[in-house]
């Protein structure tokens, strides 16, 4: 098929993940009012940074397999 | 709601990957079948979740939260009596067929089948039909994006159906499908945060049933009616819906969901991309384990934000000009509640994508009709391959240029709009009787299925001719002719009217087929179940084995039904 879909799916979830990271450890906490005082960003960019490296470790084992 | 820096940026990151996938892709396209069928190489998973997110536009992921906010998890029977059951027949004695023939499009397979008239009646049909829904939702996103972040209508329509535009032209179907599994994933993490704080907020699942019941007494229901599936469908009174037990599972259940997830070829089209018969079995049955769960990403949100409404410092619904809530602000509402600059923009993109990728469905199945059944059947056959690619390339352009118009024509003529919808519904009505007859009954010859699938839309349109909804004006919404029966509520209307299309369409076609004459058996090899070999290929995995899946999937779905009954 060519293109491993895992590696474009890896690429943007890295990416978002980490933005929403470094916006949650530096953003003002005050825009936490209304996600019930939870740093959302902090939380979920990590859960998304998580699955982005996953997607790309599975597209690398595939090339390298 | 206003957008930030960070949530333009999460927005662009966004772009930035669609467009790479379609330039990577394109070198890889060079035949007419990489283009229209991804060169049938597509693994399970990804045609699974392609085939899943194909038909979950941002109309339907406003909708089924608008619908969550309106009738409760009652809305979930789209799902788990819907689309599970028919994604599974499909799976298992359907694709073997789609597949096994090497149609390369759900009319071609009618061509093979039965003849050159019913392929072109459903090709011509389905071609206008993909082309003005893709106008319609792009009309509606169009709305969206407007009323919310105050966008220009022009702008976002002709921008978004510029990226579509780029990266279906490059990459055809692959782009197509490898954009549906991103927004597959989008949506999963844009929607999820939404649904957790929005639990924790009303207090979780009790804190919702006892918020919902407050809405349910007020509307005159039961007060568990808005958190249960079928305790109160018993009668269409105390039903959400508005229609009872037998009417949801004949007309939605049966009629309605066998007729759109195992006959319409924008889905079909993603399992007929897998690179082998085997997966494209798998593809609708592993679609249907995500579906089986999707309930709580989509219709929960609406009933959260419903719930909320009897809450003080709670949300409330804008109002229509006619005076009822806007529902369909349901999923906008609750993003702008609860996510701050950062999610928000994630929310936004996956909203984008499912808008995006619902369009990129109907472009890539439209060019492909257009080519294979109507351009190549028609106007040009026997031209070289490289042909037939650069006019798929052309109808893609094409397509994308008619949705826009299509997209104007509603936002000018609303009714014209609603008229044409209600027409397809007729003509679509019908179909699964043809399929179910063609596939499994040898003797159903073509003049039986074109008949049938011609007197089944006129027993469609006399049907809704003769009956209306309660409270309704004649007119679009029924008894245009003169009114027999008045049905508790439109949606009770509508199935009855797939209802008594499929009866009609299928007695028709029996009748017809028994006065002409079948075709030889040697002829229907590979396109009738009983005449076909099925000495299937061992599956990528165990567990990927569809004897083994669609039975989980089927007692998941059954427990889902039975634990919110």
């Amino acid at each position: 098929m060519g293109l491993d879909l895992r590696l474009p799916i890896g690429v943007l979830f890295t990416a978002l993940g980490l933005v929403l990271v470094i916006y949650g450890a530096t953003s003002d906490p005050a825009i936490y009012a209304r996600s019930l005082g939870i740093n959302v960003n902090l939380v979920w960019g990590c859960v998304l940074l998580v699955f982005g490296l996953a997607m790309l470790a599975a597209s690398r084992w595939r090339a390298v397999k | 709601m206003t957008l930030t820096l960070v949530d333009g940026l999460i927005i662009g990151l966004y772009l930035l990957v669609v467009v790479a996938i379609g330039v990577a892709l394109r070198r890889r396209t060079k035949t007419s079948e990489d283009f229209f069928l991804s060169g049938r190489s597509i693994p399970a998973w990804v045609a699974g979740l392609a085939f899943m997110s194909a038909n979950m536009g941002a109309q339907e992921v406003v909708g089924m939260a608008a619908s969550g906010a309106k009738y409760g998890l009652a809305t979930s029977h789209f799902y788990w009596v819907g689309a599970i059951p028919a994604m599974v027949f499909l799976g298992l004695f359907m694709m073997p067929l789609y597949y096994g023939s090497r149609a390369r499009s759900v009319p071609e397979y009618l061509k093979l089948r039965f003849d050159e008239k019913t392929r072109l009646l459903n090709a011509a049909t389905f071609a206008f039909m993909t082309v003005i829904s893709s106008g319609i939702s792009m009309y509606a996103m169009g709305l969206l994006l407007n009323l919310l972040l105050g966008w220009p209508f022009d702008l976002s329509i002709w921008l978004w159906a510029g990226v579509v535009l780029l990266y279906v032209f490059m990459g055809g179907l692959t782009s197509g499908i490898y954009n549906e599994v991103l927004q597959f994933f989008l949506i999963v993490f844009g929607f999820a945060p939404l649904v957790i704080l929005g639990l924790i907020d009303i207090g979780g699942w009790s804190g919702l049933m006892a918020s919902l019941a407050d809405v349910s007494l007020q509307r005159g229901y039961p007060a568990d009616a808005f958190t249960t599936v079928w305790r109160h469908t018993g009668s269409a009174a105390t039903s959400p819906l508005g229609v009872d037990w037998l009417g949801i599972s004949m007309g939605l259940g049966f009629v309605l969901s066998f007729g759109y997830w195992c006959t319409d070829f924008l889905l079909i089209q993603r399992a007929m991309a897998a690179h082998s018969l085997s997966a494209a079995r798998q593809a609708p049955i592993i679609a249907a384990i995500p579906k089986l769960l999707f309930p709580a990403l989509v219709i929960l949100p609406g009933m959260i934000a419903i719930g909320l409404t009897h809450r003080a410092g709670g949300l409330s619904f804008p109002l229509k000009p006619d005076g009822s809530l806007n529902y369909d602000l349901a999923m906008p509402l609750m993003l702008a509640r609860y996510l701050p600059a950062g999610l928000l923009g994630l929310g936004i993109t996956a909203l984008m994508a499912s808008f995006m990728s619902g369009m990129a469905g109907n472009v890539t199945a439209f060019n492909t009709v257009w080519t294979y059944d109507l351009y190549q059947a028609h106007i040009k056959p026997n031209a070289s391959d490289k042909h037939y690619l650069n006019v798929g390339r052309i109808a893609t352009v094409a397509g994308v240029l008619l949705s826009i118009a299509a997209a104007y024509l509603a936002a000018r003529f609303n009714n014209i709009m609603d008229l044409l919808q209600l027409v397809f519904a007729f003509v679509n009505a019908p179909l699964f009787a043809t399929f179910l007859l063609g596939m499994f009954w040898r003797r159903t010859t073509g003049h039986g299925a074109f008949s049938g699938l011609l007197m089944g839309t006129v027993g469609a349109a006399l049907h809704h001719g003769l009956t209306i909804p309660q409270h309704a004006i004649p007119g679009i919404k029924g008894g245009w002719l003169f009114i027999v029966h008045t049905y508790p509520s439109e949606m009770a209307q509508n199935f009855s009217t797939a209802i008594v299309a499929w009866t009609v369409c299928f007695l028709v076609t029996v009748l017809v087929s028994l006065i002409t004459v079948p075709r030889q058996a040697d002829q229907l090899k590979g396109l009738v179940y009983s005449l076909t070999e099925r000495g299937y290929e061992k599956p990528a995995a165990w567990y990927l084995n569809p004897a083994l899946l669609a039975p989980l999937v089927l007692i998941a779905a059954l427990a889902l039904n039975l634990i919110f009954w």
